[in-house]
Protein backbone atom coordinates (compact mmCIF):
# COMPACT_ATOMS: atom_id res chain seq x y z
CA UNK A 1 0.00 0.00 0.00
CA UNK A 2 2.59 2.48 1.16
CA UNK A 3 4.89 1.23 -1.54
CA UNK A 4 2.66 2.63 -4.26
CA UNK A 5 3.17 6.10 -2.76
CA UNK A 6 6.88 5.77 -3.17
CA UNK A 7 6.99 3.93 -6.48
CA UNK A 8 4.21 5.42 -8.59
CA UNK A 9 5.53 8.79 -9.80
CA UNK A 10 2.17 10.59 -9.72
CA UNK A 11 1.47 9.37 -6.20
CA UNK A 12 4.98 10.23 -5.13
CA UNK A 13 4.46 13.81 -6.34
CA UNK A 14 1.27 14.12 -4.35
CA UNK A 15 2.91 12.54 -1.31
CA UNK A 16 5.87 14.94 -1.36
CA UNK A 17 3.60 17.91 -2.01
CA UNK A 18 1.54 16.80 0.98
CA UNK A 19 4.63 16.85 3.20
CA UNK A 20 5.46 20.40 2.06
CA UNK A 21 1.91 21.63 2.49
CA UNK A 22 1.56 19.93 5.88
CA UNK A 23 4.51 22.08 6.93
CA UNK A 24 3.79 25.53 5.49
CA UNK A 25 0.01 25.65 5.98
CA UNK A 26 0.11 25.28 9.80
CA UNK A 27 3.30 27.41 10.00
CA UNK A 28 1.52 30.38 8.47
CA UNK A 29 -1.76 29.27 10.00
CA UNK A 30 -0.39 29.92 13.49
CA UNK A 31 0.04 33.62 12.71
CA UNK A 32 -3.38 33.71 11.06
CA UNK A 33 -5.15 32.13 14.03
CA UNK A 34 -3.56 34.31 16.71
CA UNK A 35 -4.37 37.40 14.68
CA UNK A 36 -7.97 36.20 14.41
CA UNK A 37 -7.81 36.32 10.63
CA UNK A 38 -8.97 32.77 9.95
CA UNK A 39 -11.59 34.05 7.55
CA UNK A 40 -8.98 35.71 5.38
CA UNK A 41 -7.77 32.25 4.44
CA UNK A 42 -11.28 31.43 3.26
CA UNK A 43 -11.56 34.64 1.27
CA UNK A 44 -8.22 34.05 -0.42
CA UNK A 45 -8.98 30.44 -1.24
CA UNK A 46 -12.09 31.56 -3.10
CA UNK A 47 -10.10 34.17 -4.98
CA UNK A 48 -7.67 31.41 -5.89
CA UNK A 49 -10.63 29.43 -7.15
CA UNK A 50 -11.56 32.27 -9.48
CA UNK A 51 -7.98 32.26 -10.77
CA UNK A 52 -8.18 28.52 -11.34
CA UNK A 53 -11.51 28.92 -13.11
CA UNK A 54 -9.94 31.65 -15.22
CA UNK A 55 -7.14 29.26 -16.16
CA UNK A 56 -9.62 26.51 -17.02
CA UNK A 57 -11.53 28.96 -19.18
CA UNK A 58 -8.39 30.07 -21.03
CA UNK A 59 -7.54 26.44 -21.57
CA UNK A 60 -10.97 25.70 -22.97
CA UNK A 61 -11.20 28.76 -25.22
CA UNK A 62 -7.64 29.05 -26.44
CA UNK A 63 -6.67 25.43 -25.92
CA UNK A 64 -3.31 24.16 -24.69
CA UNK A 65 -2.06 27.50 -23.43
CA UNK A 66 1.27 27.51 -21.66
CA UNK A 67 -0.17 28.74 -18.36
CA UNK A 68 -2.06 26.14 -16.35
CA UNK A 69 -4.90 26.87 -13.90
CA UNK A 70 -2.53 26.27 -10.98
CA UNK A 71 -0.49 29.33 -11.94
CA UNK A 72 -3.43 31.60 -12.68
CA UNK A 73 -4.69 30.53 -9.26
CA UNK A 74 -1.44 31.66 -7.64
CA UNK A 75 -1.59 34.95 -9.51
CA UNK A 76 -5.17 35.70 -8.51
CA UNK A 77 -4.46 34.75 -4.90
CA UNK A 78 -1.54 37.17 -4.62
CA UNK A 79 -3.50 39.97 -6.30
CA UNK A 80 -6.45 39.26 -4.02
CA UNK A 81 -4.21 39.49 -0.96
CA UNK A 82 -2.89 42.89 -2.01
CA UNK A 83 -6.45 44.01 -2.59
CA UNK A 84 -7.48 42.85 0.90
CA UNK A 85 -4.70 44.95 2.45
CA UNK A 86 -5.90 48.00 0.53
CA UNK A 87 -9.50 47.43 1.59
CA UNK A 88 -8.47 47.00 5.19
CA UNK A 89 -6.87 50.40 5.03
CA UNK A 90 -9.90 52.01 3.40
CA UNK A 91 -12.30 50.54 5.99
CA UNK A 92 -10.09 51.24 8.96
CA UNK A 93 -12.75 50.75 11.58
CA UNK A 94 -14.48 47.88 9.74
CA UNK A 95 -11.44 45.85 8.75
CA UNK A 96 -13.34 42.57 8.69
CA UNK A 97 -15.49 43.95 5.86
CA UNK A 98 -12.59 43.26 3.49
CA UNK A 99 -13.23 39.54 3.94
CA UNK A 100 -16.83 39.20 2.67
CA UNK A 101 -16.07 41.67 -0.13
CA UNK A 102 -13.14 39.62 -1.40
CA UNK A 103 -14.85 36.30 -0.78
CA UNK A 104 -17.97 37.18 -2.70
CA UNK A 105 -15.99 38.76 -5.52
CA UNK A 106 -14.00 35.52 -5.73
CA UNK A 107 -17.10 33.32 -5.87
CA UNK A 108 -18.80 35.63 -8.38
CA UNK A 109 -15.84 35.58 -10.73
CA UNK A 110 -15.51 31.82 -10.34
CA UNK A 111 -19.13 31.26 -11.37
CA UNK A 112 -18.67 33.42 -14.45
CA UNK A 113 -15.42 31.81 -15.56
CA UNK A 114 -16.68 28.29 -14.90
CA UNK A 115 -19.82 28.78 -16.96
CA UNK A 116 -17.86 30.35 -19.82
CA UNK A 117 -15.60 27.31 -19.68
CA UNK A 118 -18.76 25.21 -20.12
CA UNK A 119 -19.21 24.18 -16.56
CA UNK A 120 -18.09 21.58 -14.16
CA UNK A 121 -15.54 18.89 -14.94
CA UNK A 122 -13.21 16.49 -13.15
CA UNK A 123 -10.38 18.99 -13.26
CA UNK A 124 -12.42 21.53 -11.33
CA UNK A 125 -13.57 18.85 -8.92
CA UNK A 126 -9.89 18.11 -8.14
CA UNK A 127 -9.30 21.75 -7.32
CA UNK A 128 -12.34 21.93 -5.06
CA UNK A 129 -11.67 18.88 -2.93
CA UNK A 130 -8.02 18.08 -3.54
CA UNK A 131 -6.48 15.19 -5.38
CA UNK A 132 -3.80 12.58 -4.93
CA UNK A 133 -3.24 12.16 -8.65
CA UNK A 134 -3.35 15.65 -10.11
CA UNK A 135 0.11 16.86 -9.06
CA UNK A 136 2.61 17.11 -11.90
CA UNK A 137 6.36 17.33 -11.43
CA UNK A 138 6.37 21.01 -12.41
CA UNK A 139 3.69 21.69 -9.81
CA UNK A 140 5.79 19.88 -7.24
CA UNK A 141 8.82 22.00 -8.06
CA UNK A 142 6.76 25.19 -7.86
CA UNK A 143 5.35 24.18 -4.50
CA UNK A 144 8.83 23.27 -3.26
CA UNK A 145 10.02 26.71 -4.30
CA UNK A 146 7.09 28.38 -2.54
CA UNK A 147 7.67 26.31 0.60
CA UNK A 148 11.35 27.22 0.77
CA UNK A 149 10.72 30.90 0.11
CA UNK A 150 7.92 31.10 2.68
CA UNK A 151 9.95 29.30 5.34
CA UNK A 152 13.03 31.46 4.83
CA UNK A 153 11.02 34.68 4.93
CA UNK A 154 9.21 33.62 8.09
CA UNK A 155 12.47 32.72 9.81
CA UNK A 156 14.02 36.05 8.80
CA UNK A 157 11.04 38.17 9.83
CA UNK A 158 9.88 35.96 12.68
CA UNK A 159 10.41 38.49 15.46
CA UNK A 160 8.66 41.28 13.58
CA UNK A 161 5.73 39.06 12.53
CA UNK A 162 5.39 37.79 16.09
CA UNK A 163 5.46 41.28 17.56
CA UNK A 164 2.95 42.63 15.09
CA UNK A 165 0.62 39.72 15.79
CA UNK A 166 0.77 40.21 19.53
CA UNK A 167 0.41 43.96 19.86
CA UNK A 168 0.29 46.14 16.79
CA UNK A 169 0.36 49.44 18.68
CA UNK A 170 3.48 48.47 20.57
CA UNK A 171 5.12 47.30 17.35
CA UNK A 172 4.43 50.64 15.69
CA UNK A 173 5.70 52.60 18.69
CA UNK A 174 8.91 50.56 18.58
CA UNK A 175 9.46 51.64 15.01
CA UNK A 176 8.47 48.41 13.18
CA UNK A 177 7.24 49.06 9.64
CA UNK A 178 3.79 47.63 10.24
CA UNK A 179 2.53 48.16 6.70
CA UNK A 180 5.43 46.40 5.03
CA UNK A 181 5.30 43.48 7.43
CA UNK A 182 1.52 43.16 6.95
CA UNK A 183 2.06 43.17 3.24
CA UNK A 184 4.70 40.47 3.43
CA UNK A 185 2.45 38.40 5.65
CA UNK A 186 -0.60 38.58 3.42
CA UNK A 187 1.36 37.76 0.27
CA UNK A 188 2.91 34.75 1.99
CA UNK A 189 -0.57 33.66 3.03
CA UNK A 190 -1.75 33.90 -0.56
CA UNK A 191 1.16 31.76 -1.79
CA UNK A 192 0.62 29.11 0.86
CA UNK A 193 -3.08 28.90 0.08
CA UNK A 194 -2.49 28.55 -3.64
CA UNK A 195 0.09 25.82 -2.99
CA UNK A 196 -2.09 23.93 -0.52
CA UNK A 197 -5.11 23.82 -2.80
CA UNK A 198 -3.39 21.16 -4.92
CA UNK A 199 -3.72 18.74 -2.03
CA UNK A 200 -6.68 19.76 0.14
CA UNK A 201 -8.77 21.75 -2.31
CA UNK A 202 -10.27 25.22 -2.24
CA UNK A 203 -13.02 24.41 0.21
CA UNK A 204 -10.84 22.89 2.90
CA UNK A 205 -7.58 24.80 2.68
CA UNK A 206 -8.44 27.14 5.54
CA UNK A 207 -9.18 24.09 7.68
CA UNK A 208 -5.65 22.80 7.16
CA UNK A 209 -4.31 26.20 8.20
CA UNK A 210 -6.42 26.52 11.32
CA UNK A 211 -7.40 23.12 12.78
CA UNK A 212 -3.85 21.98 13.63
CA UNK A 213 -3.29 25.36 15.29
CA UNK A 214 -6.53 25.11 17.22
CA UNK A 215 -5.34 21.76 18.59
CA UNK A 216 -1.84 23.02 19.29
CA UNK A 217 -2.92 26.12 21.20
CA UNK A 218 -4.64 23.91 23.77
CA UNK A 219 -1.48 22.16 24.85
CA UNK A 220 1.49 24.36 23.88
CA UNK A 221 3.47 26.73 26.08
CA UNK A 222 4.45 29.81 24.16
CA UNK A 223 4.40 30.77 20.51
CA UNK A 224 7.32 28.75 19.18
CA UNK A 225 5.93 25.60 20.73
CA UNK A 226 2.52 26.39 19.26
CA UNK A 227 4.10 26.53 15.81
CA UNK A 228 5.95 23.25 16.35
CA UNK A 229 2.90 21.30 17.50
CA UNK A 230 0.83 22.85 14.71
CA UNK A 231 3.27 21.58 12.12
CA UNK A 232 3.38 18.17 13.79
CA UNK A 233 -0.44 17.92 13.71
CA UNK A 234 -0.55 19.30 10.16
CA UNK A 235 1.89 16.69 8.88
CA UNK A 236 0.06 13.91 10.68
CA UNK A 237 -3.25 15.02 9.18
CA UNK A 238 -1.88 15.23 5.65
CA UNK A 239 -0.04 11.91 5.74
CA UNK A 240 -2.83 9.91 7.35
CA UNK A 241 -5.44 11.70 5.25
CA UNK A 242 -3.66 11.12 1.97
CA UNK A 243 -3.15 7.43 2.57
CA UNK A 244 -6.74 7.00 3.74
CA UNK A 245 -7.99 9.01 0.79
CA UNK A 246 -6.12 6.87 -1.70
CA UNK A 247 -7.18 3.68 0.02
CA UNK A 248 -10.89 4.54 0.17
CA UNK A 249 -10.82 6.44 -3.16
CA UNK A 250 -12.02 9.67 -1.54
CA UNK A 251 -10.58 13.11 -2.42
CA UNK A 252 -7.81 13.65 0.16
CA UNK A 253 -9.21 17.03 1.26
CA UNK A 254 -11.98 15.28 3.16
CA UNK A 255 -9.84 12.66 4.86
CA UNK A 256 -7.09 15.15 5.75
CA UNK A 257 -9.48 17.56 7.39
CA UNK A 258 -11.30 14.80 9.24
CA UNK A 259 -7.98 13.58 10.60
CA UNK A 260 -7.26 17.14 11.76
CA UNK A 261 -10.65 17.26 13.47
CA UNK A 262 -9.92 13.98 15.24
CA UNK A 263 -6.57 15.33 16.44
CA UNK A 264 -8.32 18.44 17.72
CA UNK A 265 -10.87 16.35 19.63
CA UNK A 266 -7.98 14.28 20.95
CA UNK A 267 -6.16 17.31 22.38
CA UNK A 268 -9.33 18.61 23.99
CA UNK A 269 -9.87 15.23 25.61
CA UNK A 270 -6.23 15.06 26.65
CA UNK A 271 -6.48 18.45 28.34
CA UNK A 272 -9.63 17.35 30.19
CA UNK A 273 -7.98 14.18 31.41
CA UNK A 274 -4.95 16.10 32.57
CA UNK A 275 -7.07 18.57 34.46
CA UNK A 276 -9.02 15.79 36.12
CA UNK A 277 -5.90 13.92 37.18
CA UNK A 278 -4.33 17.03 38.69
CA UNK A 279 -7.61 17.69 40.45
CA UNK A 280 -7.53 14.15 41.89
CA UNK A 281 -3.98 14.72 43.07
CA UNK A 282 -5.09 17.84 44.94
CA UNK A 283 -8.00 15.97 46.49
CA UNK A 284 -6.03 13.00 47.78
CA UNK B 1 22.30 72.33 29.98
CA UNK B 2 21.13 69.03 28.54
CA UNK B 3 17.97 69.28 26.51
CA UNK B 4 14.72 68.26 28.17
CA UNK B 5 13.40 64.73 27.60
CA UNK B 6 10.14 66.13 26.35
CA UNK B 7 9.29 69.62 25.27
CA UNK B 8 5.82 70.48 24.04
CA UNK B 9 4.86 73.95 22.86
CA UNK B 10 1.53 75.32 21.69
CA UNK B 11 0.11 71.88 21.04
CA UNK B 12 -3.56 71.56 20.12
CA UNK B 13 -5.38 68.53 18.85
CA UNK B 14 -8.90 67.77 17.66
CA UNK B 15 -10.65 64.55 16.66
CA UNK B 16 -12.66 65.56 13.61
CA UNK B 17 -13.94 68.93 14.82
CA UNK B 18 -13.93 68.32 18.58
CA UNK B 19 -10.99 69.95 20.31
CA UNK B 20 -9.50 67.59 22.91
CA UNK B 21 -6.22 69.35 23.71
CA UNK B 22 -5.72 73.08 23.56
CA UNK B 23 -2.54 75.12 23.72
CA UNK B 24 -0.51 72.61 25.71
CA UNK B 25 2.88 73.67 27.06
CA UNK B 26 4.64 70.85 28.85
CA UNK B 27 8.29 70.15 29.60
CA UNK B 28 9.88 67.17 31.31
CA UNK B 29 13.48 67.39 32.51
CA UNK B 30 15.73 64.34 32.78
CA UNK B 31 15.39 62.28 35.94
CA UNK B 32 11.90 63.42 36.88
CA UNK B 33 8.98 61.22 37.87
CA UNK B 34 5.98 63.04 36.47
CA UNK B 35 2.46 62.09 37.39
CA UNK B 36 -0.04 63.20 34.76
CA UNK B 37 -3.49 63.31 36.30
CA UNK B 38 -6.88 64.32 35.00
CA UNK B 39 -10.46 63.06 34.83
CA UNK B 40 -11.65 60.48 32.33
CA UNK B 41 -11.86 61.89 28.83
CA UNK B 42 -9.55 64.79 29.63
CA UNK B 43 -7.19 63.91 26.78
CA UNK B 44 -4.43 62.06 28.67
CA UNK B 45 -4.26 59.11 26.28
CA UNK B 46 -4.49 61.45 23.32
CA UNK B 47 -1.50 63.42 24.61
CA UNK B 48 0.48 60.20 25.06
CA UNK B 49 -0.37 59.02 21.55
CA UNK B 50 0.85 62.35 20.17
CA UNK B 51 4.10 62.04 22.12
CA UNK B 52 4.60 58.53 20.74
CA UNK B 53 3.81 59.56 17.19
CA UNK B 54 0.85 57.15 17.03
CA UNK B 55 -1.28 60.08 15.90
CA UNK B 56 0.04 63.16 14.11
CA UNK B 57 -0.39 66.66 15.44
CA UNK B 58 -1.21 69.57 13.18
CA UNK B 59 -0.63 72.50 15.50
CA UNK B 60 2.27 73.08 17.88
CA UNK B 61 5.65 71.44 18.43
CA UNK B 62 6.73 68.25 20.13
CA UNK B 63 10.41 67.62 20.80
CA UNK B 64 11.85 64.38 22.16
CA UNK B 65 15.41 64.52 23.50
CA UNK B 66 15.80 67.85 21.73
CA UNK B 67 14.72 66.49 18.32
CA UNK B 68 11.44 67.47 16.65
CA UNK B 69 9.21 64.39 16.64
CA UNK B 70 8.97 64.44 12.84
CA UNK B 71 12.69 63.69 12.70
CA UNK B 72 12.96 61.55 15.81
CA UNK B 73 14.31 58.02 15.16
CA UNK B 74 15.58 56.66 18.50
CA UNK B 75 12.32 55.06 19.50
CA UNK B 76 14.13 52.44 21.57
CA UNK B 77 15.06 55.21 24.02
CA UNK B 78 11.38 55.36 24.92
CA UNK B 79 9.52 52.59 26.71
CA UNK B 80 5.76 52.45 26.66
CA UNK B 81 3.19 50.57 28.68
CA UNK B 82 -0.23 51.17 27.24
CA UNK B 83 -3.61 51.44 28.85
CA UNK B 84 -4.56 48.47 26.72
CA UNK B 85 -1.73 46.26 27.92
CA UNK B 86 -4.06 44.55 30.33
CA UNK B 87 -6.77 43.98 27.77
CA UNK B 88 -4.64 42.05 25.27
CA UNK B 89 -5.85 38.79 23.78
CA UNK B 90 -5.28 36.54 26.78
CA UNK B 91 -5.62 33.47 24.60
CA UNK B 92 -2.48 34.45 22.72
CA UNK B 93 0.08 31.69 23.23
CA UNK B 94 3.20 33.57 24.29
CA UNK B 95 5.44 32.93 27.27
CA UNK B 96 6.67 35.68 29.58
CA UNK B 97 10.09 35.34 27.96
CA UNK B 98 8.62 35.72 24.48
CA UNK B 99 6.59 38.79 25.43
CA UNK B 100 9.56 40.53 27.03
CA UNK B 101 11.73 39.68 24.02
CA UNK B 102 9.48 41.90 21.90
CA UNK B 103 10.91 44.88 23.73
CA UNK B 104 14.22 44.18 21.99
CA UNK B 105 12.88 43.46 18.52
CA UNK B 106 13.54 46.85 17.03
CA UNK B 107 16.85 47.25 18.83
CA UNK B 108 18.11 43.95 17.40
CA UNK B 109 16.89 45.16 14.02
CA UNK B 110 15.73 43.69 10.76
CA UNK B 111 17.61 40.67 9.40
CA UNK B 112 19.28 40.06 12.75
CA UNK B 113 18.54 37.38 15.32
CA UNK B 114 18.48 37.36 19.09
CA UNK B 115 21.90 36.48 20.48
CA UNK B 116 23.03 35.29 23.85
CA UNK B 117 23.59 38.82 25.19
CA UNK B 118 20.01 39.72 24.21
CA UNK B 119 18.68 36.66 25.98
CA UNK B 120 20.62 37.65 29.10
CA UNK B 121 19.06 41.11 28.96
CA UNK B 122 15.60 39.63 28.63
CA UNK B 123 16.19 37.46 31.69
CA UNK B 124 17.52 40.44 33.64
CA UNK B 125 14.44 42.52 32.84
CA UNK B 126 12.17 39.67 33.92
CA UNK B 127 14.18 39.37 37.11
CA UNK B 128 13.92 43.11 37.74
CA UNK B 129 10.13 42.91 37.90
CA UNK B 130 10.28 39.76 40.01
CA UNK B 131 8.79 37.38 37.46
CA UNK B 132 11.68 34.95 37.00
CA UNK B 133 9.80 31.92 38.21
CA UNK B 134 7.12 32.49 35.54
CA UNK B 135 9.57 32.89 32.65
CA UNK B 136 8.15 30.01 30.60
CA UNK B 137 4.49 30.32 31.53
CA UNK B 138 1.94 31.68 29.09
CA UNK B 139 1.15 35.32 29.94
CA UNK B 140 -2.55 34.61 29.51
CA UNK B 141 -2.40 32.33 32.56
CA UNK B 142 -1.05 35.03 34.90
CA UNK B 143 -2.96 37.43 37.15
CA UNK B 144 -3.60 41.01 36.05
CA UNK B 145 -0.86 42.36 38.29
CA UNK B 146 1.66 39.82 37.05
CA UNK B 147 0.81 40.57 33.43
CA UNK B 148 1.34 44.24 34.07
CA UNK B 149 4.81 43.53 35.46
CA UNK B 150 5.59 41.54 32.33
CA UNK B 151 4.63 44.52 30.20
CA UNK B 152 6.86 46.75 32.32
CA UNK B 153 9.71 44.32 31.73
CA UNK B 154 9.01 44.47 28.00
CA UNK B 155 9.25 48.26 28.17
CA UNK B 156 12.43 48.17 30.28
CA UNK B 157 14.40 45.54 28.39
CA UNK B 158 15.71 47.98 25.81
CA UNK B 159 16.98 50.15 28.68
CA UNK B 160 14.97 53.23 27.76
CA UNK B 161 15.77 56.66 29.15
CA UNK B 162 12.14 57.65 29.18
CA UNK B 163 9.31 55.40 30.28
CA UNK B 164 5.70 56.31 29.57
CA UNK B 165 2.88 54.49 31.34
CA UNK B 166 -0.78 55.08 30.54
CA UNK B 167 -2.96 54.02 33.48
CA UNK B 168 -1.02 50.81 33.95
CA UNK B 169 -2.64 49.93 37.25
CA UNK B 170 -6.20 49.50 36.00
CA UNK B 171 -7.24 45.99 36.94
CA UNK B 172 -4.35 45.48 39.36
CA UNK B 173 -5.29 44.84 42.98
CA UNK B 174 -4.47 47.41 45.68
CA UNK B 175 -1.62 45.52 47.29
CA UNK B 176 0.15 45.08 43.98
CA UNK B 177 -0.43 48.70 43.02
CA UNK B 178 1.67 49.69 46.03
CA UNK B 179 4.48 47.32 44.99
CA UNK B 180 4.21 48.64 41.49
CA UNK B 181 4.67 52.28 42.49
CA UNK B 182 7.63 51.32 44.67
CA UNK B 183 9.23 49.49 41.76
CA UNK B 184 8.83 52.53 39.53
CA UNK B 185 10.16 54.94 42.14
CA UNK B 186 13.14 52.63 42.47
CA UNK B 187 13.77 52.62 38.71
CA UNK B 188 13.58 56.39 38.73
CA UNK B 189 16.00 56.85 41.62
CA UNK B 190 18.50 54.09 40.96
CA UNK B 191 18.51 53.83 37.18
CA UNK B 192 17.77 57.46 36.47
CA UNK B 193 14.88 56.60 34.17
CA UNK B 194 12.58 59.55 33.52
CA UNK B 195 8.95 58.60 34.04
CA UNK B 196 5.68 59.92 32.73
CA UNK B 197 2.92 58.13 34.57
CA UNK B 198 -0.68 58.73 33.56
CA UNK B 199 -3.34 58.02 36.16
CA UNK B 200 -6.56 59.30 37.56
CA UNK B 201 -5.57 58.11 41.02
CA UNK B 202 -4.31 61.44 42.36
CA UNK B 203 -3.80 60.39 45.96
CA UNK B 204 -1.22 57.68 45.46
CA UNK B 205 0.58 59.63 42.77
CA UNK B 206 1.37 62.62 44.96
CA UNK B 207 3.38 60.48 47.38
CA UNK B 208 5.70 59.07 44.71
CA UNK B 209 6.05 61.61 41.90
CA UNK B 210 8.52 64.49 41.79
CA UNK B 211 6.14 66.50 39.58
CA UNK B 212 2.41 66.53 39.13
CA UNK B 213 0.79 67.79 35.96
CA UNK B 214 -2.92 68.20 35.83
CA UNK B 215 -4.62 67.95 32.44
CA UNK B 216 -8.09 68.73 31.28
CA UNK B 217 -7.87 70.02 27.73
CA UNK B 218 -5.24 72.45 29.05
CA UNK B 219 -2.41 71.75 31.45
CA UNK B 220 -3.95 73.38 34.50
CA UNK B 221 -1.07 72.83 36.85
CA UNK B 222 2.51 71.61 36.65
CA UNK B 223 4.61 71.64 39.80
CA UNK B 224 5.74 69.65 42.79
CA UNK B 225 3.29 67.44 44.69
CA UNK B 226 3.19 69.56 47.84
CA UNK B 227 2.08 72.70 46.03
CA UNK B 228 -0.39 70.54 44.11
CA UNK B 229 -1.85 69.42 47.42
CA UNK B 230 -2.08 73.01 48.55
CA UNK B 231 -4.23 73.91 45.59
CA UNK B 232 -7.60 74.32 47.16
CA UNK B 233 -10.24 71.79 46.47
CA UNK B 234 -12.31 74.35 44.67
CA UNK B 235 -9.67 74.82 41.95
CA UNK B 236 -9.31 71.12 41.55
CA UNK B 237 -13.04 70.61 41.39
CA UNK B 238 -13.17 73.19 38.63
CA UNK B 239 -10.65 71.25 36.63
CA UNK B 240 -12.42 67.98 37.21
CA UNK B 241 -15.88 69.44 36.80
CA UNK B 242 -17.05 67.70 39.98
CA UNK B 243 -16.03 67.76 43.66
CA UNK B 244 -12.65 66.18 44.31
CA UNK B 245 -10.92 65.37 47.54
CA UNK B 246 -7.25 64.53 47.45
CA UNK B 247 -6.56 61.64 49.78
CA UNK B 248 -2.84 61.43 50.32
CA UNK B 249 -1.02 58.37 51.49
CA UNK B 250 1.93 59.03 53.76
CA UNK B 251 4.98 56.82 53.65
N1 LIG C 1 -10.16 57.93 18.13
C1 LIG C 1 -10.97 58.89 18.65
N2 LIG C 1 -11.90 59.50 17.85
C2 LIG C 1 -12.70 60.46 18.34
N3 LIG C 1 -12.70 60.87 19.61
C3 LIG C 1 -11.82 60.30 20.47
C4 LIG C 1 -10.91 59.28 20.02
N4 LIG C 1 -10.16 58.89 21.08
C5 LIG C 1 -10.57 59.64 22.13
N5 LIG C 1 -11.55 60.49 21.77
C6 LIG C 1 -12.22 61.46 22.65
O1 LIG C 1 -11.26 62.39 23.08
C7 LIG C 1 -11.43 62.70 24.44
C8 LIG C 1 -10.15 62.42 25.21
O2 LIG C 1 -9.93 61.02 25.24
P1 LIG C 1 -8.67 60.39 25.92
O3 LIG C 1 -7.46 61.06 25.41
O4 LIG C 1 -8.75 58.92 25.74
O5 LIG C 1 -8.92 60.77 27.45
P2 LIG C 1 -8.32 60.10 28.79
O6 LIG C 1 -7.20 59.17 28.42
O7 LIG C 1 -7.88 61.25 29.61
O8 LIG C 1 -9.46 59.38 29.45
C9 LIG C 1 -12.61 61.86 24.93
O9 LIG C 1 -13.74 62.69 24.97
C10 LIG C 1 -12.75 60.79 23.90
O10 LIG C 1 -14.10 60.45 23.75
MG1 LIG D 1 -6.89 57.19 28.78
Amino acid sequence: MLESFIQLPFLRNAFLTGILVGFIAPLLGTFIVVRRLSLIADALSHVTLSGIAFGLMLDKKLGGVAITPFYTGIGFSVLGSIFIEQLRRVYKSYQELAIPIILSAGVGLSVIFISIANGFNQNLFNYLFGSVVAVSSTDLWTILFIAIAVTILIVIFYKELFMLSFDEEHAVVSGIHARRIHFLFIVLTALVIAASIRIVGVLLVSALMTLPVAASIRIAKGFKQTIMYSILFGEASVLIGQIAGYYFEIPPGGTIVLTAVLILIGTIGFKRLKKRSSYKKVMS
Amino acid sequence: MTSPILNIKNLSYAYEDREVLEDIHFTIQPGRFVGLVGPNGSGKTTLIKLILGLIKHKRGDIELFGTPIEKFKDWDRIGFVSQKANSFNTGFPATVFEVVSMGLTSKVGYLHFFRKKHKEKIKEAIDLVGMSEYMHKNVGDLSGGQQQRVFIARALVSEPDFLILDEPTVGVDAENVERFYNMLADLNRNKGITLLFVTHDIGTMTSYATDIACLNKHIHFHGDPSSFEQMNEKDLSNIYGHPVQVVTHDH
